[in-house]
């Protein structure tokens, strides 16, 4: 009792009393607490200067800051602070980081790139980056592929050819692998046959009089492979038909196949239904020519380069 | 100098109170509410930047993948930092989801974001990955989606292009909305945002891209078709950057 005698003569109360005696005190608010309030007035006012702010007119109010940096053209342009400016101006930054390696690539061919041990060891990791992020999802991290799906960039087959140049050339501008069904053209027979001779020539158990009529038809008018896969079967890769007489597969399930008949089973099913996929966006307007060149170099290198 | 304000004028003076809580409500109602009456200022309208609705099987694929919650683990925003650039692009543009509804630019990335996805990957990949994401990337934690195979309802097309009408997506009805697509989009794509020939565009878009590769009009096919269409309408070779960047 004593206490809250105390207490009503110091602090203000709202001045009325409920069942006689049941008051309210009205204590301000603390002073740290009011000076931190109008402090961040204060502060939101100065940052209306600084930064874009209010709507005015028929724009806003741009702000005292500035971003300047250096566009395509090569032209400084100056802009109102804002996260697009932000991003030109770190872009330039980057930019000039990177400038004495991407430089060097610009100017160097591909052949210089590999030797140059400061250079390849730029292209490595950078590759690696640009690898991952946009190649790894079909042909894995390592570059070891899909089998059924997208090939293996570490072996020394290539569809399309394995030079700096072919490299380049398949990045840039893509592929689509194509071959027609011969499901309807040729009976079963004829497939099989083909089937048989095809495993022979990667040496898989196979029937040998069928494997026979397989060469024959392989090259004549009626199935007409030895267009595309050449009479020696070795592939063409000018238009992508694959070397048949290695063990490397890419669309036939043949090393998924334990036993040589399941082999042979594969190979008649690809002959059968052909091949309409393989298809590889092309990255000349995603990535800039120097990422594709550093991107060449590293797939090169990944084990097969020619 | 200290004001000797005291709340009990406020508490003891019911109309003061109206006044001031009115008062204290428009504010945040302004400040919500103005910015959309300008919103059409915000749409990048500088060359290169020719943005459209999507085709009657894309806006298809588009439902799919709100239906599956896709939005839920991808973002469709690149934000113009420079990570995001290196990774997934140029940033996205507002103009780039103009005809959203509702838009997609997500919250959270479980996964990667998704707005130029178009044209990464082939539409066998983006196939095989969706019916089992890890046999294309081993560490994904994306659920298997193998029900997307089965056949697309096509019963409301039309009806769902005439509720994105409603709300503002340039879907004609008339032969004079028609005309005014041809004006703005070209021949080639007022056609394909032609309600009475939906179902038409919609089967022949599917059979021309046959994204499954398989026979007959998929739901993989129009997820596949609104995938591959993501982030390519703007060509970043006609834009002039500083334009955008002075647009903010």
């Amino acid at each position: 009792m004593s206490e809250q005698n105390l207490q009503s003569q110091t602090v203000q109360t709202t001045g009325h009393a409920w069942d006689g005696d049941l008051e309210e005190f009205n204590n301000p608010l603390p002073t740290w607490w009011v000076y931190t309030f109008y402090v961040t007035i204060v502060f939101a006012i100065v940052y209306w200067f600084i930064y874009p702010s209010w709507p005015f007119g028929k724009g806003f109010l741009t702000g005292f800051s500035n971003i300047t940096y250096v566009n395509k053209a090569g032209e400084t342009v100056s802009s109102h602070w804002n996260t697009r400016a932000l991003l030109m101006e770190d872009l330039n930054k980057a930019d000039e980081m990177q400038k004495p390696y991407f430089s060097k690539v610009a100017a160097s061919d591909f052949n210089q790139i590999a030797k140059d041990p400061e250079l390849s060891g730029f292209v490595l990791s950078a590759g690696k980056a640009l690898f991952t992020d946009n190649c790894a999802p079909c042909h894995q991290q390592g570059g070891q592929g899909k089998l059924g799906f997208f090939p293996n960039l570490t072996d020394d087959d290539w569809l399309y050819g394995g030079t700096f140049d072919k490299i380049h050339q398949t990045i840039t501008g893509g592929r689509r692998g194509y071959m027609p069904a011969f499901g309807e053209v040729l009976n079963a027979d004829q497939i099989d046959a083909l089937a048989n001779y095809v495993a022979s020539l990667s040496g898989i158990a196979h029937d040998a009089n069928k494997a026979v009529t397989g060469k024959a038809l392989f090259t004549s008018e009626t199935a007409a492979c030895y267009y595309c896969h050449t009479e020696s079967a070795k592939g063409r890769q000018d238009i992508g038909a694959p070397n048949l007489t290695d063990k490397i597969w890419l669309w036939a399930n043949v090393p998924g196949a334990d036993k040589a008949e399941d082999k042979v089973a594969a190979i008649r099913n690809t002959i059968a239904t052909g091949v309409n996929k393989g298809v590889m966006p092309a990255w000349g307007e995603r990535l800039s020519s120097d990422q594709i060149k550093v991107l060449t170099v590293y797939v090169h290198q990944l084990g097969g380069g020619k | 100098m200290r004001i000797n304000f005291k709340h009990e004028w406020i508490e003891t003076n019911i109309g003061l109170m109206l006044v001031l809580t009115m008062l204290a409500i428009s504010v945040g109602g302004l400040v919500e509410i103005a910015p959309l009456f300008f919103i059409n200022k915000t749409i990048e309208k500088t060359e290169g930047v020719d943005v459209r609705p999507y085709s009657p099987l894309e806006m298809r694929g588009r439902d799919i993948y709100i239906r599956e919650g896709c939005y839920v683990c991808h973002s469709q925003m690149i934000r113009p930092f420079r990570d995001e650039k290196m990774r997934y692009g140029h940033y996205s543009l507002a103009a780039e989801s103009q005809y959203d509804h509702p838009f997609q630019w997500g919250s959270k990335r479980t996964g990667p974001d998704l707005a130029r996805v178009g044209g990464k990957y082939s539409n066998e990949w983006h196939v095989q990955h969706l019916l089992a994401p890890r046999s294309m990337v081993p560490e994904s934690v994306m659920p298997n989606y193998p029900w997307l195979m089965t056949l697309l309802d096509q019963s409301d097309v039309a009806d769902r292009m005439k509720a994105l009408r409603t709300v503002g997506v340039p879907y004609s009805l008339t032969e004079a909305e028609r005309e005014a697509n041809v004006k703005k989009f070209g021949e080639q794509v007022a056609e394909q945002l032609h309600i009475p020939d939906a179902n038409k565009n919609l089967v022949e878009q599917a059979n021309l891209g046959n994204y499954d590769g398989k026979p007959g009009v998929s739901e993989m096919d129009a997820l596949v078709a609104y995938l591959q269409v993501l982030g390519t309408m703007v060509d970043f070779t006609k834009v002039n950057e500083d334009e955008l960047v002075h647009s903010r």
